[in-house]
């Protein structure tokens, strides 16, 4: 059972958390503007990478807040935690 | 009539504590610290059960945990199935019976209780041997929170099966019984014996298993929970977990009698009993001839140690000369003879000179190597080096926070075992934190060390293929060489298939003693290195754990936490039938004696639709919304406006996701210009929150809105029917209850007339078509307004209801529930909706994605009603529906299915709720629904099937 930083309470174990998907895929600023195809992208799709990835993380049953991490999709090796309004750290190879 | 192997003194027995047991009827004595299997020794019985698929007698062949053969059942005091004689520790009124490689589960409820504890601390050490004392105590003194977890019930390890002396210390357990001394004194460590961690994983988290009363038998203390999984958090680990002796593979080589060496010496250290008379022992290393020694010097009759190897240990040999036994170097057994009991070894030379030999004997002791315990440091993923030198696995990388020492690492003498202890203990507790702790002296032993090198041996090579095969790799599978075999000559390279082909590994032992010789032997097949192979993955657990402990407490009522509402305990009074919605007790229907479901549903029915019911809406899950953009927000969320709500006024809502799809449904109430009430469906009021945190927090943190949940804050009570006018008007003296000043989709606060004066907010919804009031209380008044509306209405013949026809009156009334008619793929337009998407909304969650050219398509499935051509069916929920009255031959076209269906009071029939293809252009239209054998044929209608025009809501 992994540990996960939440950036608000610490180290708490990963049954705690629920995972909220890709970090950073901002909800575009006038959907109707956009086509089908671009829209179909932001609903569907998303990244996968090998490696370092950044996604949201919600300490469901801790303080309820939403937090993102870089985690290693390799190692599931959380490699930053950081606030909704802190930048992403730098990190080579990040999506 | 039993043989006593039992030496006069000696062993770790109490001697004073006799107890009574029985192996397949055979009563038998034994001591208070015997395992099962010492006993039997001790009785002269080895062998213990037969093998699963050839029915071959089977002995005990190790003293631990890596034993494959000697299988038992225990009958009493409790049944339980599977146990190995080798780790059961003896009980007076134990009752074994040999297991054939199948046991039997209870068949009645286990007594016994189960729990688990969670402890954090800064190092575990796992395994009480030399390396594992010298690691915990080295920790201990650094100040560092340490955990000293082991599997027997005294510490010790391989201490406890030799008889060297500690130079300066004397006895081993002088030693042992100091050092935990310390360990117990020492604030912060927690020594658990009788303790297998049998789990390792991510972050330092490591799960053991303590048996804390089975030793105790029937006389175990109820009140004492048998068996406890601790739940481990530790900044470091150190695995110090030893190693299991190797056999060597030669024709029939599973007669009972047939023993690890350092099993032997195990039995004869740790329990004063003698494995046999007549001794002849088989090595490919040095360690056994300590086993030969010993047992020569007990005056049991060694005649003979075989050495596979070509050159033996020197000064070993002149030892076993000094005591009598012959030593044949290059020599190797190619057969036993025997029953039940082996009678004879045949040996030959493995190359050169000599000639084949039968020696009579009663045990043999087998020693191929020592394959190191790896199997935590396995499952952490750490990779598995090849070891040539001990023929086998050992840690080949560092893992962070992990370290392997002892045994476990490779490492087979005392002295290395000792100080990697202490170094570990020291690394891990700096690690941690800790300052240098003061060293703890080494214990250096007069123990024989190894003079020559290991001999690497799977099996004794054989000139021709036997015909049965009585090469045995895993005892309890009965698989042998020639299953190996057959599996590479079938092309099998990998070790992972090989097992599953042969099940070799798979068995209560997960291949201890074999997983090793048969990597060992696929190599030598196909003529690879055991080095390019990859073994295979050791997964948790270790050692067998029963369900019963994993389940601990959580059975039963504790299973998971129950929600009930504040009038929960007036259902129970009134006979309701309970259903589960999530974790809520829900009432189902109120069953009058005599009434089965079908007839209850309809007089709950008929009461709403004709006088007055109520139901207790408590469950539905509750928003509370505040802040100055509170509307701004909830215009985002759901698919209408929300923002222009009237303070007073309440609003039915749709919410989607970005893909268009509905996801709940609800009221929204506007308590003041900065706060709402949003109310969710029962099973989804975490999951709502949630959704409305993330956009909240991710998206529009710049929104200034509040979300709590006050689900549980309010007692909710629909009062549903023509006369609930009456009703609320006989309860709320100060409320205007007429339709002009109290209208539809509005709401009230209040004072009931209940006990003494309630506050109430009472709002005008309705689920049912009726006229409706929902009265919301503080909780802690809900059975009090529970029964005062059960006195009130009682002129009218006021009949509580439950889901069942709250479900049966909103679906004649067409309203959706949301994950019943709903699966994720439905749109508000699929359902009918359109009324409740805004036009005029810029934007909201889900607007975008009803453009998509997929959510126009005009054959989309849409809700509908289905009415049966004879009135009496009620179809299956979930049925298919068809376009043609006949079955044809598959692939089938399904048009959709039916999502809800029931008897209807108010139709006087069956109807149902389904999603079809174009389902609104077919009205009118019959299809077909298939149930079991029939073709049903249906009339398409609209999903609105009672009171269409909508006259009842008002009274």
């Amino acid at each position: 059972m992994q540990l996960i930083s939440c950036p608000w309470c610490g180290p708490r174990e990963e049954v705690e958390f629920h995972y909220g998907g890709q970090a950073h895929v901002a909800y575009p600023d006038d959907p109707a503007a956009l086509s089908d195809e671009d829209w179909a992208r932001f609903v569907f799709f998303r990244d996968n990478p090998s490696g370092p990835f950044a996604e949201r993380w919600s300490h469901a049953a801790g303080c309820r807040r939403w937090f993102n991490a870089i985690r290693d999709t390799r190692s599931h090796e959380l490699l930053d935690v950081y606030r909704m309004d802190e930048a992403q750290p730098a990190r080579t190879g990040t999506s | 009539m039993t043989a006593n192997f039992r030496l006069p003194v000696g062993g770790r027995v109490n001697r004073d504590e006799a107890l009574r047991f029985s192996l397949d009827g055979r009563p038998m004595l034994g001591y208070r610290g015997d395992t099962l299997a010492s006993a039997l020794l001790a009785n002269g019985v080895h062998q213990v059960a037969t093998s699963i698929k050839y029915g071959r007698p089977r002995g005990i062949m190790a003293a631990g945990v890596e034993d494959a053969s000697a299988l038992v059942q225990i009958e009493e005091p409790f049944p339980e199935p599977m146990m190995s004689a080798t780790t059961v520790e003896l009980y007076d009124g134990l009752i074994a019976r040999g297991l054939p490689g199948q046991g039997r589960l209870a068949d009645r409820p286990d007594p016994a209780r189960y729990d688990a504890k969670h402890v954090h601390c800064d190092v575990v050490v796992v395994g009480a041997g030399p390396a594992g004392l010298v690691a915990a105590l080295t920790s201990a003194r650094s100040g560092a929170r340490v955990v000293l977890v082991d599997d027997q019930n005294q510490a010790g390890g391989a201490l406890l099966g030799s008889d060297e002396y500690f130079d300066d210390l004397g006895s081993p357990a002088a030693w042992v019984h100091e050092v935990l001394a310390e360990l117990r004194a020492t604030p912060g460590v927690l020594v658990l014996e009788r303790t297998t961690a049998f789990g390792a994983y991510d972050d330092g988290f490591l799960l053991a298993l303590q048996r804390r009363t089975d030793h105790l038998g029937a006389a175990a203390p109820k009140d004492v929970a048998r068996q406890r999984i601790w739940r481990i958090r530790a900044k470091q680990t150190v695995i110090a977990t030893g190693a299991h002796e190797r056999p060597v593979v030669f024709a029939d080589n599973d007669r009972p009698g047939i023993m690890l060496a350092g099993a032997a010496r195990t039995y004869l250290h740790r329990y004063g009993v003698l494995p046999g008379r007549r001794i002849v022992v088989f090595t490919t290393n040095d360690s056994a001839y300590t086993a030969a020694i010993e047992l020569a010097e007990t005056g049991v009759d060694v005649p003979m140690l075989l050495d596979a190897r070509a050159v033996p240990p020197e000064g070993l040999v002149a030892e076993c000369a000094a005591r009598g036994i012959e030593v044949r170097a290059g020599h190797a057994v190619t057969g036993t003879e025997g029953r039940e009991h082996i009678t004879d070894v045949h040996i030959a030379p493995l190359a050169g000179t000599g000639h084949p030999d039968t020696i009579m004997c009663d045990t043999l002791l087998v020693s191929g190597g020592w394959n190191p315990v790896v199997h935590l440091f396995s499952q952490l993923r750490g990779a598995l080096r090849y070891a040539p030198e001990l023929g086998a696995f050992v840690p080949g990388e560092e893992l962070p926070d992990v370290q392997v020492v002892g045994s476990a690492a490779g490492a087979l003498d005392l002295a290395s075992c000792v100080r990697q202890g202490g170094e570990a203990g020291r690394a891990a507790s700096e690690a941690a934190g800790f300052t240098r702790p003061a060293p703890v002296p080494l214990p250096t032993s007069d123990a024989r060390v190894a003079e020559a090198a290991a001999m690497v041996l799977w099996q004794v090579p054989e000139g021709a293929e036997p015909t049965a095969d009585t090469r045995f790799v895993d005892l309890q599978r009965d698989a042998t060489v020639s299953d190996v075999l057959r599996a590479t000559g079938a092309g099998l390279r990998s070790l992972e298939h090989i097992k599953r082909y042969t099940t070799i590994g798979t068995a209560h032992d997960q291949g201890k003693t074999s997983g090793m010789i048969a990597a060992g032997i696929v190599a030598e097949a196909l003529g690879v290195k055991i080095a390019e192979q990859r073994p295979t993955t050791f997964r948790p657990p270790y050692t067998s754990v029963p369900f019963a402990a994993l389940a601990g407490r959580d059975r039963g009522e504790l299973h998971d936490p129950v929600r009930i509402t504040a009038m929960h305990s007036w259902h129970v009074a009134q006979g309701a039938l309970f259903e589960d919605v999530g974790q809520w007790k829900r009432p189902w229907y109120y069953p009058r004696p005599g009434e089965d479901m079908a007839d209850a549903v309809l007089r709950e029915c008929r009461a709403a639709r004709e006088s007055v019911a109520l139901m207790d809406g408590s469950t539905l899950g509750k928003i509370d919304v505040q802040g100055q953009d509170s509307g701004e927000f909830l215009d985002m969320l759901y698919t209408n406006m929300m923002s222009n709500l009237k303070v007073g006024r309440i609003r039915y809502g749709v919410m989607c996701g970005v893909d268009g799809m509905v996801i709940d449904d609800g009221t929204v109430i506007r308590l003041a210009e900065d706060r709402f009430l949003v109310t969710t469906t029962t099973g989804n009021a975490a999951k709502i929150l949630e959704w409305m945190e993330e956009w909240l927090q991710t998206e529009w943190p710049h929104l200034r809105v509040f979300l709590t949940s006050v689900t549980e804050h309010w007692a909710t009570v629909p009062l549903v029917g023509p006369r609930s006018r009456d009703v609320l008007a006989s309860l709320a003296p100060e409320l205007d209850v007429s339709n002009e000043a109290f209208g539809f989709m509005s709401w009230r606060d209040t004072v009931l007339d209940v006990t003494g004066g309630v506050a109430a907010r009472v709002c005008r919804i309705s689920f049912s078509g009726e006229l409706a009031y929902e009265i919301n209380v503080n909780a802690w008044h809900g059975r009090a307004l529970w029964e005062a509306l059960m006195a009130a209405g009682e002129p009218y013949g006021i009949t509580p209801y439950g889901t069942e026809t709250m479900h049966v009156l909103r679906a004649e009334k067409g309203y959706p529930i949301i994950g019943q008619d709903t699966d994720g793929t439905v749109t508000p337009q699929d359902l009918g909706m359109s009324w409740a998407v805004s036009k005029k909304k810029p934007d909201f969650i889900g607007k975008r994605s009803f453009a998509r050219s997929e959510n126009n398509r005009p054959d989309r499935k849409q809700l509908v009603g289905l009415l049966p051509a004879n009135p009496a069916t009620v179809l299956p929920e979930g049925a298919q529906i068809i376009e043609s009255a006949h079955l044809p031959e598959p692939p089938v076209r399904m048009l959709g299915h039916v999502t809800s269906s029931y008897a209807s009071a108010a139709l006087d029939r069956g109807f149902a709720l389904a999603v079809v293809r174009s389902g609104r252009d077919r009205i009118g239209e019959t299809l077909y629904v298939p149930v079991a054998d029939d073709v049903v044929p249906v009339t398409v209608t609209d999903s609105v099937l009672f009171d269409k025009e909508g006259t009842r809501r008002d009274g």
